[in-house]
């Protein structure tokens, strides 16, 4: 065995236990390359059966367009079952406040959206793509995270997480958040999707698109970003490292068509995968905090 | 190329987390937007070099405080290998977590601090590795840049540590002298060290090898039974699990644990492809001959080496709980997929893990370790660990709370 190999022997692993321990689980699927390789991998885990959990998508309103015709296509062709929460649907029913402001952005609204879908359908665990590379806060985070009834991480009080011995027992309200690929690094991810060919969103790729450089970073000119006279709207070839929502997702230059073009890009490169979220820029505990109260 | 998993354990002042931040920052995994962030965050060590401890403090509390809490993960890779770095506290008040990074590992890097020598802490990191069976020990002498990269000094604090090994029974044991700090023999072997002819932290990492045992009869803990029941696959009924140890392939006579109904593996399949034999690790999907009842927690093992059925095990514990081991009270034993009654109904000994002495008649409380003697409700299926670590070890859950209280590797039959 290899170390992709391994890597895949492992997440398999925990996705069968996963199906092995909790009574309805999810998997919560963004459109993102990770949680692409969820599903393939959960196809390895788990055919010829049918998953033993749906696919869940927190829709933000402010997606990708080609996130969501990629979400569509994937799911006609897995024939699995997708349930989607609506950030708009928080926002109307008065549970969540839209921030204002030049750079408002729906992605910490999205962790209302998200409990209040764990609720509703009582998922006891969920399924994510997180890596332990991608930041410091989740370089931390055992496989299986325990979420107390309010959604919350308490990093000070994780369970000791032991060998391959994953404890799924929860008490009433909690539910698990379970990370599969808690081992691979972007570089992992990307080497994975390329030997199993296996099928990507097409703003992953270098394409033709008008974008805005806001806080000095390259953002999709999209309707919700408050564009107005200060914007210098350009036409550029960008590709996103990273797929969250338009308002927080920043796209780089980058001429990269190809799995090896992209595969060199990232080797070359001096910046993080997470450098091109905004999300993550608030400050220095931004992903700590935002875990605590309920987000991946 | 496989992976390589290893922790590092050190005390407080050691420079653990400076070792670490070192191996990455030199093997360039530390990017410019996260050197930027730990530059703003603005802490210096005293010569005024930026402290790369800062980049395994992932918690605001462990940057506040200035010391590794929790276990971090750290991933980086060369040309030759992937590793995966479990950066663990090294405090007594944080054994629990250690022991948690120690699970997950290969090897361990012990720190021992050039100026202080083999110390409390350096002990009782040892002795957890002896307790774990790590595959292999490497102490690292560091801070030799304070002590003038003086040859004498290390090969003293060798011996010393060579009386430990011999008394603990470590037998793979390699030594390194380092400057984590300066960089000296982390990546580059260093002109400091002209007494110094074996490699570099790094080279050493890329080429470390294990005894691999080969002879280890294979197991397939069922974690999930595959049935599609759909018309064309109506019959399909295959056992998915991940295979431990070697020679798992079609034909074998097996029985299953703990029912001990015996049959034959008619099919192994890896992901939709049929395979003959499987190997190691391997997360796979078997059909047998015959149409028997297996649900999850059972085991299919090989027929000619099938392992232990016993209600009454002695085992080997570390207790991570804040409430003290209590021996009346009915815990969950935890091990691939099983989850029985069990009773810890003796302590036998605790051990004192700073001189490994034994105590008699004390609780087992937060951080012990010591040896038990458990009994379960239902028959548990296992092997010792000492001869098959994957299948010996388990983890003790109260029921109460649903926490992990302890750690388990159970010794013999009671």
């Amino acid at each position: 065995m290899d170390y992709l190999d391994q890597l895949e022997a492992e997440s398999i692993y925990i996705l069968r236990e996963v199906a092995g321990q909790f009574e309805n689980p999810a998997l919560l699927f963004s459109g993102g390359k990770d949680s692409i390789t969820l599903v393939h991998l959960a196809l390895k885990a788990f055919r010829p059966g049918k998953f033993p959990f749906p696919l869940v998508h927190i829709d933000t309103g402010h997606n990708f367009p080609e996130t969501i015709a990629y979400r569509d296509w994937l799911i006609d062709q897995i024939g699995e079952k997708l349930i989607v929460g609506y950030v708009q649907d928080s926002i109307d029913a008065g549970k969540v406040v839209e921030q204002k402001g030049k750079n408002a952005s729906r992605n910490a609204l999205q962790t209302v959206t998200l409990l209040d879908t764990i609720a509703e359908n009582g998922f006891d665990a969920c399924i994510g793509g997180a890596r332990r590379d991608e930041e410091k806060a989740r370089a931390k985070e055992r496989v299986f995270s325990v979420r107390d009834e309010f959604g919350q991480w308490d990093p000070k009080r994780q369970r000791p997480e032991l060998w391959n011995i994953f404890n799924g027992k929860i008490n009433k309200g909690e539910n698990v958040r379970v990370f599969p690929i808690s081992n691979w690094t972007e570089l992992d991810v990307w080497n994975y999707i390329k030997r199993e060919n296996i099928q990507l969103p097409s703003i992953y790729f270098s394409h033709e698109r008008e974008v805005i450089t806001r806080n000095g970073q390259l953002m999709a000119a999209a309707p919700f970003l408050n564009i107005d006279e200060e914007d210098v709207i350009e036409t550029k070839s960008v590709r996103f490292r990273t797929v969250g929502d338009m308002t927080c997702t920043a796209a780089v230059d980058s001429e990269a068509t190809a799995l090896d073009d992209i595969i060199a890009e990232i080797k070359a490169s001096t910046v993080s995968e997470r450098g091109a979220r905004m999300d993550d820029k608030v400050s220095e505990a931004a992903m700590e905090d935002r875990k605590k109260q309920g987000y991946f | 190329m496989k992976i390589l998993k290893f922790i590092t354990a050190g005390s407080v002042d050691d420079g653990k987390s400076t070792l670490i931040g070192r191996l990455l920052y030199d093997t360039d995994s530390i990017l410019d937007d996260q050197l930027e962030a730990i530059k703003k965050a603005n802490r210096k060590n005293n010569d005024g070099t930026v402290d790369l401890a800062i980049l395994t403090d992932g918690l605001k509390a462990e940057r506040e405080q200035g010391i590794t809490i929790d276990v971090a993960y750290k991933y980086f890779q060369t040309e030759n290998r992937k590793f995966i770095i479990a950066d663990a506290p090294g405090h007594i008040q944080y054994t629990r977590n250690m022991i948690t990074g120690a699970s997950n590992s290969d090897l361990i890097i012990i720190l021992v601090d050039a100026r202080k020598g083999v110390i409390e802490q350096t002990k009782r990191h040892s002795f957890l590795a002896k307790l774990l069976a790590l595959k292999k020990v490497l102490i690292c002498i560091n801070k030799m840049d304070m002590v003038d990269y003086s040859q004498e000094v290390f090969e003293t604090i060798k011996a010393d540590y060579q009386v430990l090994a011999e008394r603990l029974e470590l037998k793979d044991v390699d030594f390194m002298p380092v400057s984590a700090l300066k960089g000296d023999n982390i990546v580059n072997s260093s002109a400091h060290f002209d007494w110094y002819d074996g490699p570099s932290l790094l080279s050493y990492l890329e080429t470390v090898e294990f005894d691999e045992v080969d002879d280890q009869a294979w197991r397939l803990p069922v974690q999930w039974v595959v049935r599609p029941q759909t018309d064309e696959l109506h019959d399909y009924r295959g056992y998915a699990g991940r295979v431990v140890g070697n020679g798992l392939k079609v034909g074998d006579e097996v029985v299953i644990l703990p029912s001990s109904v015996k049959s034959k593996i008619k099919r192994i399949e890896l992901a939709g492809v049929d395979l003959e034999k499987a190997e190691d690790g391997q997360s796979v999907i078997v059909h047998l001959t015959d149409h028997v009842d297996i649900s999850r927690g059972d085991t299919i093992v090989a027929a000619h080496d099938a392992g232990l059925v016993e209600r009454n095990v002695e085992a080997n514990i570390c207790w991570f709980d804040n409430k003290a081991l209590d021996t009346n009270q009915i815990y969950l034993f935890q091990n691939f997929g099983r989850t029985t009654k069990v009773k810890i109904n003796e302590i036998i000994h605790k051990v004192d893990i700073n001189n490994q002495e034994y105590k008699y008649g004390e609780p087992i409380a937060l951080n012990d370790i010591g040896r038990v003697q458990i009994k379960a409700a239902d028959d548990l299926s296992f092997d010792l660990y000492q001869d098959h670590q994957a299948t010996g070890r388990g983890i003790i859950i109260d029921p109460r709370t649903n926490l992990t209280v302890a750690a388990v590797m159970i010794e013999s039959v009671a």
